[in-house]
C-alpha cells in the first residue's frame, strides 16, 4: 500500500505533504511526554528518554512483518503493525514510530515515493493509527475488548487501503468499477487476517507481561469520538466515490471551470479540477484528523 | 523485511569515496526534491523530456562509480505496480498517460535510489535536519536504523529454531498462534532492548538530551553541485 | 589495610528491594581501592548485577554508597549523579545494547558530550580513547559491521573517554573467542583503573584479578585471595 512516486498528481502529493507535517509534528512532541521509559528506570525525568524505545518498537515492526501467519489455502499474510502499536503504546507514540518507518523505507529502501511520503504517511500512520486506536478506545474494556482489537486492525487498513486507493483515483488513475470492486475485496480480506493477527498477537504479549499492553481509558464524550469515527469513515469512502463521478465534482465547481476555462486551455482546466476536487478533500480530512488529534490530546492532558 | 535485506548493499554502495559521495548530503537532498519536483510536473506530450531526465540521472550514477545494472535492477522493483496501472490506462487508449506514468515511477524510484547509494545514511539523516524534520523523529530513525538488522537477525534465529524443532504447525490454526507468538516474544524482547539501551545511556551520563551532531561546513563545493544540478534539471524541464 | 581515603568504593549496608517484592540484595559491605581489581563471582541471580547497577546510580537501594567521595543516596542531586556516573565506567555484558549510536565515533564521544564538552573536544577525546583500545581505524564504522571483540574494545573506548577511576565490566568475556579473550586480558592489564569484574569465567578473573568477592543470595559470602575463594565454593569446571 506504500504509493510509489509518479502515481499522484501534483496538487495531491503536494497537499498531502503540506498536511502531513503538523499532523507529524503534534504526534512526535506528544509521544515523547506518552508514558514513561521502559521498565520505570530511574533517571532524569526529561524528554528523549523515550526515543530509543520508539527507534526499537521501529525495528520491531520491519521484523514482526517478517513472520508469516498461514490464513488457510496455503497462503499467508503477516501484520502491519500500526493497530497493534496503538493499542499497545498509545497513538501518538504509535503514530510517531510508524512516521519513522516510513520514513526510512522512503529514503534508504525505496519503499513508496519521496514526494508520496506525505501521503503515505496520512494513510498509513495517521489515519490508520488513529483507526487502529479508535475501537479500542471505544470498547477496549470489558467483554467487547476482543472485538474492540479486531475492529482496531481491521479499520487500520482499511482505512489506509481506502484512502491510498482514492488519492489515486482522484490523482486520475483509471480505475473501472469492476477493478475499484476487486480491490475492494481484497482489501476488506486484507484487514481481516489483520485483525485477526493483532487479536492473536495482543493476548500472545499481555501473556507475557500483562503491563506492556496500555489499558484503554474510561471514554467520556462518546458521542464525539463516535461522530469522528463516522466522519473519517464516510469522507475515505467518500473521496472514493466521488472520485467514480468525476462529473459531479466538475459541476459543482463550475463557476471556477468557467474562469479556469478563459484562462487556460481545456487540458490544464480539466487537470485544475481533478486537482481542487482532491484537494477539497483532503483539506476536509485534514480538518477532521486535527481536530480528532486535537482532542485525543486535550483528553489525555485532562 | 525483505526491503530491509536488500538494503545491505545500498549500504555498501553508501561508503563508497566517488565525487558525488563527497558532495554534502544536504546539496544532494535538495537536488532530489527538485529533480522529483521537475519530473512529477513534466507534461505527457514531451517524451524527450524524459529521455533527458534519464540522461541527466545516468550521469549522476556514473560520477557516482555505481553498479549501473544493479541500480536499474534495484529501481525496476516499482516496474510491476506500475505496469498495472499503465496498462488499464492503455486499455483505456491513453498510451502517452501509460507510457509517462512508467517513466515517471521509475525516474522518481532511480533518483531516489541514487541519493540512497551515495550518502550514508546518517548523514542523510542530518540532510532531513536541515530540512527541519523534527530531530525526535530523527533520532528514533536513527535508533530503528541501527537495530533493524539486529531485531531482524532475531527473527532469523527463531525461524531457523522453530524449523529444527520441526517446522511451524500442520494446521493452519496452530501455525496462526504460533506465528503470534513469536510476534509476542519478538515485542517482548525489543521492550527489553529498549530498556538494556536506555540504561547503557545513562550509565554514561545521559541527561534527558542527545548532544547535538557535529554539523559540517557547505563548502564550495556544494554549492557548486548544487547549483549546477538545478540549473540543469530546470532547463530541461523548461527549455527543451 | 589502607587508610579509609584511598577507597575508590565504599559501600556499607547496602539493600535492595525489587518493585516485585523480592529482596535482591540484603545487606552488602564491599570497599574497593584505587587500581585494585576484584572479581565478584556467584549463581545467576544472586545479586552481582543488581549490586554493580547500584555504582553508578542505576538502581538506588537503602544503605550507604559513596563513589570516590561522593555519596549516592536517595537525594543525590542529577550533578552528583553525573560526576559519578563519569567516575564508574559501567560496560554491559550486551555490546548490540551498549553501542546505540550509528557509528563508532559517534558512540565514544556519547558519554564525553554529556559531560558537557564541545563537540570538537568529545570527537577529540573519544579518537584518544578509540587509539587507547587499538580501534582508531574504525571510527567511521557503523557498530553493526564490529566483530564480538571489537564490539567490546569500543564498549570499554566509550567508558574510558570519559576518563572514570573505576571499570565495572559485565562479564566481558561473553562471545569473545579465544584470541578475542587474550586481547581483552591484555587491554585490562594496561588499564591502570580500579576493576570490578562480575564474571562466570573463572580462569579469566583468575588471570586479572588477585582478589574476588563471593555473592549468595544477595549478600557477600566470601571476600579474599581469588584462589582460595574459588576453592571455598568450588567455583571452578573441572575436576582436578
Amino acid at each position: 500500500m506504500h504509493i510509489p512516486d509518479g502515481f499522484l498528481s501534483t496538487p495531491v502529493w503536494i497537499t498531502l505533504d503540506l498536511a502531513a507535517v503538523p499532523a507529524v509534528a503534534w504526534a512526535a512532541r506528544k509521544a515523547q511526554a506518552d508514558l514513561e521509559s521502559p521498565g520505570g528506570t530511574t533517571g532524569a525525568n526529561t524528554d528523549d528518554r523515550r526515543i530509543p524505545l520508539l527507534g526499537v518498537m521501529g525495528a520491531f515492526v520491519f521484523a514482526a512483518q517478517m513472520i508469516n501467519f498461514p490464513v488457510g489455502l496455503g497462503t499467508s499474510g503477516h501484520l502491519v503493525g500500526g493497530a497493534l502499536l496503538a493499542i499497545a503504546l498509545g497513538p501518538a507514540t504509535a503514530a510517531t514510530v510508524m512516521t519513522a518507518v516510513l520514513i526510512l523505507q522512503a529514503f534508504l529502501l525505496q519503499d513508496g515515493g519521496v514526494m508520496a511520503l506525505g501521503a503515505n504517511i496520512l494513510n498509513m500512520a495517521v489515519a490508520g493509527v488513529m483507526m487502529g486506536y479508535l475501537p479500542y478506545r471505544l470498547w477496549g474494556r470489558g467483554k467487547t475488548r476482543q472485538a474492540a482489537i479486531f475492529l482496531g486492525g481491521f479499520f487500520s487498513v482499511a482505512i489506509s487501503a481506502a484512502l491510498a486507493l482514492g488519492e489515486l483515483m482522484v490523482s486520475g488513475a483509471p480505475l473501472s468499477h469492476r477493478l475499484v470492486v476487486i480491490s475492494g475485496t481484497l482489501f476488506v480480506i486484507g484487514a481481516l487476517i489483520e485483525g485477526a493477527i493483532t487479536v492473536a498477537a495482543v493476548r500472545a504479549i499481555e501473556r507475557l507481561n500483562a503491563g506492556w499492553v496500555r489499558p484503554a481509558e474510561p471514554v467520556r464524550m462518546r458521542s464525539i469520538v463516535l461522530a469522528a469515527v463516522g466522519a473519517i469513515a464516510l469522507i475515505g469512502f467518500g473521496i472514493v466515490l466521488a472520485s467514480k463521478a468525476p462529473d459531479a465534482l466538475e459541476s459543482a465547481l463550475s463557476l471556477r471551470s468557467e474562469v479556469n476555462a478563459a484562462l487556460l486551455d481545456k487540458n490544464w482546466s480539466r487537470e485544475l479540477h481533478r486537482a481542487l476536487a482532491g484537494l477539497s478533500g483532503m483539506v476536509i480530512l485534514y480538518a477532521c484528523l486535527m481536530m480528532l488529534a486535537r482532542w485525543f490530546g486535550r483528553q489525555r492532558s485532562a | 523485511m525483505a526491503s530491509a535485506l536488500r538494503h545491505a548493499s545500498v549500504e555498501r554502495w553508501s561508503r563508497g569515496s566517488s565525487p558525488l559521495h563527497r558532495v554534502d548530503a544536504r546539496a544532494k537532498l535538495i537536488a532530489l526534491l527538485v529533480f522529483l519536483t521537475a519530473v512529477a510536473t513534466t507534461s505527457k506530450h514531451a517524451p524527450w523530456i524524459y529521455a533527458a531526465f534519464f540522461v541527466l540521472l545516468g550521469s549522476a550514477i556514473f560520477l557516482a562509480r555505481l553498479p549501473v545494472m544493479a541500480m536499474l535492477a534495484r529501481a525496476a522493483l516499482v516496474l510491476p505496480f506500475s505496469a498495472v496501472f499503465a496498462a488499464m490506462t492503455w486499455w483505456a487508449g491513453d498510451f502517452p498517460t501509460a507510457a509517462v506514468l512508467v517513466a515517471k515511477s521509475f525516474l522518481s524510484i532511480l533518483a531516489a535510489l541514487t541519493l540512497a547509494a551515495s550518502t550514508p545514511w546518517v548523514r542523510l539523516l542530518d540532510a532531513l535536519a536541515f530540512l527541519r524534520v523534527p530531530r525526535p523523529l530523527l533520532l528514533v530513525i536513527q535508533f530503528l536504523a541501527r537495530y533493524l538488522f539486529v531485531v531482524g537477525n532475531q527473527v532469523a534465529h527463531m525461524r531457523l529454531a522453530a524449523q529444527a524443532r520441526g517446522g511451524i504447525g500442520k494446521s493452519s490454526l496452530s501455525g496462526f498462534h504460533a506465528a503470534a507468538g513469536a510476534v509476542g516474544v519478538l515485542f517482548a524482547r525489543s521492550w527489553e532492548r529498549a530498556d538494556g539501551i536506555y540504561k547503557a545511556m545513562l550509565a554514561r551520563g545521559f541527561t534527558g538530551r542527545f548532544p547535538a551532531p557535529q554539523v559540517a561546513p557547505f563548502l564550495a563545493r556544494d554549492v557548486a553541485f548544487l547549483c549546477a544540478a538545478v540549473f540543469v534539471t530546470v532547463a530541461v524541464r523548461f527549455a527543451l | 589495610m589502607k587508610p579509609e581515603t584511598e577507597n575508590v568504593i565504599d559501600v556499607r549496608g547496602l539493600r535492595y528491594r525489587y518493585p516485585d517484592g523480592t529482596l535482591a540484595l540484603d545487606g552488602i559491605d564491599f570497599r574497593l581501592h584505587a587500581g585494585e581489581c576484584a572479581a565478584v563471582f556467584g549463581a545467576n541471580g544472586s545479586g552481582k548485577t543488581t549490586f554493580v547497577m547500584h555504582l553508578n546510580g542505576l538502581l538506588r537501594g537503602e544503605g550507604s554508597i559513596e563513589v570516590c567521595g561522593l555519596r549516592i543516596d536517595g537525594s543525590a542531586k542529577a550533578d552528583t549523579l553525573a560526576a559519578v556516573r563519569a567516575r564508574v565506567g559501567l560496560v554491559f555484558q550486551n555490546s548490540e545494547e551498549q553501542l546505540f549510536m550509528p557509528t563508532v565515533l559517534a558512540d565514544v564521544a556519547f558519554g564525553v558530550a554529556n559531560m558537557g564538552l564541545s563537540s570538537e573536544n568529545a570527537a577529540r577525546k573519544a579518537k584518544e580513547a578509540l587509539e587507547q583500545v587499538g580501534m582508531a581505524g574504525a571510527a567511521e564504522k557503523a557498530p553493526y559491521h564490529l566483530s564480538a571483540g571489537e564490539k567490546r574494545r569500543v564498549a570499554i573506548a566509550g567508558v574510558l573517554a570519559m576518563q572514570p577511576d573505576i571499570l565495572v565490566l559485565d562479564e566481558p568475556t561473553t562471545s569473545l573467542d579465544p584470541p578475542g579473550q587474550r586481547e581483552l586480558l591484555q587491554l585490562l592489564r594496561r588499564l591502570p583503573q580500579a576493576k570490578i569484574l562480575v564474571t562466570h569465567d573463572v580462569d579469566f578473573a583468575a588471570a586479572l584479578a588477585a582478589r574476588a568477592v563471593f555473592f549468595e543470595r544477595g549478600r557477600i559470602a566470601g571476600d579474599g585471595e581469588i584462589h582460595s575463594i574459588i576453592e571455598q565454593f568450588h567455583w571452578s569446571r573441572g575436576s582436578e
